[in-house]
């Protein structure tokens, strides 16, 4: 049984339908990368997995249970983490408070503050900083080590490499591959084809709202990725119909 | 859809032209009330119209400008307190009630300077504050006489069926002139700004609307009504009691009839007015209860019908009886 | 004129309008929601003392063992029946019920109470007139206390909000309310929980209320200005701002007490206003770039 299935999710964001029927699972210790332009509905989907956004049809299931109408805390609870686009630190709280304030949904397990500050180093020396005052890299590290410090079962990355130097996502990247080599079961939003083949086991690629091309990353090429990324595929049978 | 489809742009529906002719019955029926209405009937329609004016001005600054005041009462006081003040002066007593709602218009210039770059909470209790040092610098005038007040005495050179009958007349010309302002405010470009200052400010701001002018003008508009109110209450009732003129009553009321009638809507604040009236009529005698059942009215619409009884019937059959927004028609 | 006296029992006068302004604040920083009920509550609890000093006789400081804790519930069922409910319709709106709320209150106390002024002075001794004699100036005992109170208070606050779990919760939520539920918070737990600190603090402060003046079932309304007027001047969201805004006030509306009759009230709103638009129009968009661009580099950020 999957740890996370999606069933013919349908999302609206406002009067826009952001989502329409995507279904979709994720299995224990799999890393799976969802690939699209932007527009596709990938922030949506992944905010409306975490509680964060209304779902208008379809279901989602965590470990069997349906949470489609759960709050997001509960689902934290469940052991479902998302690290948001834009990471959304509490600015004006230090790296360790953010931290800290993870612990509220109670789960048990091996990350503490101090295990988070061992995988980013980089963090140890601003432990009481004001995240407002932090690199991108830095906040993009207390982000995920603020997710981790709810011991998630499903980590949920969203465009983790978002506005920060080459240098610094290679960093953040490095501790995923970590967390991937511990075991960790990871869905993550990725811009960068490049990262998002080399890391995940499994690819999607959304388009409109769609999911246009699921598979593993070593069966897909390159050109079918970047087809259905574009939409080239729909206009070709479209142009061969007219 | 194919381009060549007849698609217009309509302000008026047939169901709009059909109410501004009624709109326009009434009123000419109003004008000759005096000449078949009982005197009681007629004081009544004045307080009415004195309800309608209030319920409209505070309908256009938050339901239009988003401007939730809790502090009306300044001006309405000020339009009291200045028709007395001119009065003393020697004007006309009906033409220093006019013009007191202009210099309180004009007062409203500074005032606004202070309090339109408050937010949303922070602008109603600031009006509030204003509501108060207008008050407290009120009764710094003599003539006032501190809590005991001060009578428009120049109205008794007219007979009691006279003053009746301009009181009314000014009432109706006042509640009328302000409702086409506000009508034709919100047809014009001003109200364009509006509806958009009302959706979204930062928004409206960087498509190039004029938020702090926009602003500006229904604060002084809403401040020329209400103090014109004030002035109508004070010569049908001929005294000026600085606490019952400058009282946050007013302001209770002004805010049950506009959530009960319909917040942001030109008919919203007639409805809540004329139902306003009806209750205060049947039960404003009941004393403190009466002002308990007016706020839970109050707490009660805002949770479950903030959009007041029109905003419900609008949105429910689709009814737009007058043409202050624009159709599309295919 | 008494001038140092009066700038002492200013200062003292600040504390108790940190004390009534703290709630104001922390509820407006935590949920973005002004509570025009807020002088409305504080009359509730202040009437609610005098209940029981009146009909059983309790001491009203021990009598706040039993109002506290009320107030706390009240103000967990405010946030759940209408905050939170009234909140959902945009930020106008909470200003409406909360305004509804207000009236439905003051009219209620009319009508159980009647028109008559209480206090609670009468319950406590003579606390409410004794005195120290300080070089010259007689410096009121409940004044010093109340002072007092408002520092532990504040203190008491701050600590909590800063070492404790909840408190660390509570000011996540305050920050940005979607994200603190996707880290595990209950925001609407954490919502009711502020509200209902907010609520015993204006139960504290209306027992000092009580003590210090007589009050009616209408003495609401002007509480809430003060309340206001301390919290603004203080800075909006601030704790210890409170107590600087509360100060300046009290400071203000002492020395006008004794230039004119009116001067107590005229001369607190004067500063009020006067402070306001300084503050406007000094932070205000157009002040700034006109600085920066007259001094340029200067105000650049390094």
């Amino acid at each position: 049984m999957s740890l996370l299935s999606i069933n013919a999710l349908d999302i609206r964001h406002g009067l826009l339908q952001a989502v329409r029927g995507v279904s979709f699972h994720v299995d224990q210790g799999e890393t799976v990368a969802l690939i699209g332009a932007n527009g596709a509905g990938k922030t949506t989907l992944l905010r409306a997995i975490a509680g964060a956004h209304r779902v208008s049809g379809g279901d989602i299931r965590f470990d069997g249970s349906d949470i489609t109408a759960t709050p997001a805390y509960q689902r934290v609870a469940m052991g479902l983490a998302l690290v948001p686009e834009g990471r959304r630190l509490f600015a004006a709280m230090t790296v360790e408070e953010n931290l800290q304030i993870a612990r509220a949904s109670g789960r048990k397990g091996e990350w503490t503050v101090d295990r988070v500050l061992e995988t980013f180093p980089m963090l140890k020396a601003r432990r009481k900083a004001r995240c407002g005052t932090l690199s991108g890299g830095e906040q993009q590290a207390t982000a995920i080590g603020r997710a981790l410090m709810t011991n998630p079962r499903i980590l949920l990355l969203d465009e983790v490499s978002l506005g920060l130097s080459p240098l610094a996502v290679d960093l953040v990247y490095k501790s995923v591959e970590y967390l991937i080599s511990t075991g960790s079961t990871i869905l993550f939003v990725e811009q960068d084809l490049n990262r998002a083949l080399k890391f995940a086991n499994r690819v999607m690629c959304m388009l409109e709202g769609h999911i246009v091309v699921q598979g593993n990353a070593k069966d897909l090429t390159r050109e079918q990725i970047t087809d259905a990324y574009f939409g080239h595929k729909r206009r070709t049978q479209s142009e061969r119909a007219s | 859809m194919p381009l060549d489809s007849k698609i217009t742009i309509q302000r008026w529906t047939g169901l709009s032209v059909g109410v501004a002719v009624a709109v326009a019955a009434v009123f000419v029926i109003l004008v000759v009330g005096p000449s078949f209405l009982s005197g009681t009937a007629l004081d009544r329609l004045t307080v009415l119209f004195i309800y309608v004016c209030l319920a409209a001005m505070w309908n256009a600054l938050a339901g239009y400008g988003g401007m939730i005041s809790a502090g009306q009462q300044a001006f309405f006081g000020l339009g009291g307190y200045l028709a007395i003040r001119l009065s003393e002066w020697g004007v006309e007593p009906y033409l220093a009630l006019v013009a007191a709602a202009l210099l309180a218009g004009l007062a409203a210039l500074p005032i606004s300077a202070i309090v339109l770059r408050l937010r949303a909470g922070e602008f109603a209790i600031g009006m509030w504050v204003v509501a108060e040092v207008v008050r407290l610098l009120v009764n710094l005038d003599p003539i006032i006489q501190g809590d005991t007040g001060r009578s428009l005495i120049a109205l008794s050179a007219f007979d009691a069926a006279q003053r009746r009958d301009f009181t009314y007349w000014i009432a109706l010309g006042s509640m009328s002139v302000m409702l086409a302002v506000i009508f034709f405010m919100l047809r014009s470009r001003l109200g364009s700004s509006i509806q958009a200052i009302r959706d979204n400010e930062e928004a409206a701001a960087s498509v190039g609307v004029k938020v702090a002018a926009t602003k500006r003008i229904i604060f002084m508009t809403a401040a020329v009504g209400c103090a014109l109110a004030g002035g109508l209450w004070l010569a049908t009732f001929t005294t000026f009691q600085p606490r019952s003129f400058f009282s946050i009553q007013w302001s209770a009321y002004m805010i049950f009839m506009v959530l009960v009638g319909g917040i942001g809507r030109f008919e919203g604040p007639i409805l809540g007015a004329i139902i306003f009236f009806f209750i205060e009529l049947w039960f404003g005698s009941a004393g403190v209860w009466y002002l308990i059942v007016l706020g839970l009215t109050a707490l009660v619409f805002s949770l479950f019908l903030p959009k007041g009884i029109w905003g419900y019937v609008e949105d429910r059959f689709h009814v737009l009886l007058l043409p202050v927004g624009y159709r599309v028609r295919t | 004129m008494n001038f140092i006296g009066g700038i002492i029992d200013g200062v003292l006068l600040g504390g108790y309008y940190a004390m009534i302004a703290c709630g104001l604040s922390f509820m407006f920083g935590v949920m973005r929601i002004i509570n025009l009920a807020h002088g409305a509550l504080a009359i509730v609890a202040a009437f609610g003392l005098w209940i029981i000093a009146d009909r059983w006789e309790y001491d009203p400081f021990l009598a706040l063992i039993i109002v506290l804790p009320v107030m706390g519930v009240i103000g967990w069922v405010l946030q759940r029946g209408v905050l939170e409910r009234s909140a959902r319709s945009g930020e106008l709106i909470p200003i409406l019920s909360t305004f509804g709320l207000a009236i439905v209150l003051e009219n209620g106390l009319f009508e159980y109470f009647g028109a008559d002024v209480r206090s609670l002075a009468p319950y406590v001794g003579s606390l409410s007139y004794d005195s120290f004699d300080i070089g010259g100036s007689y410096i009121g005992e409940l004044a010093i206390l109340t002072f007092v109170a408002a520092i532990l208070l504040l203190g008491g606050l701050q600590l909590f909000l800063t070492y404790t779990p909840l408190g660390r919760q509570i000011r996540a939520t305050a920050e940005d309310p979607d994200t603190v539920e996707l880290v595990g918070v209950n925001s609407r737990f954490v919502n009711s929980v502020a509200a209902a600190i907010a609520l015993v603090t204006v139960g504290l402060a209306g027992l000092f209320l009580g003590l210090r003046t007589n009050f009616d079932p209408y003495s609401g309304s002007l509480q809430l200005i003060f309340a206001f007027e301390a919290a603004v001047i203080g800075g909006t969201g601030s704790l210890w701002g409170t107590l600087r805004g509360g100060i300046v006030l009290g400071v203000a509306q002492t020395l006008g007490a004794n230039i004119h009759p009116e001067g107590f009230l005229l001369a607190g709103h004067g500063v009020f206003l006067l402070i306001l638009v300084g503050r406007l129009y000094i932070s205000g968009p157009t002040l700034q770039t006109f600085l920066r661009s007259k001094i340029g580099g200067v105000f650049r950020a390094s």
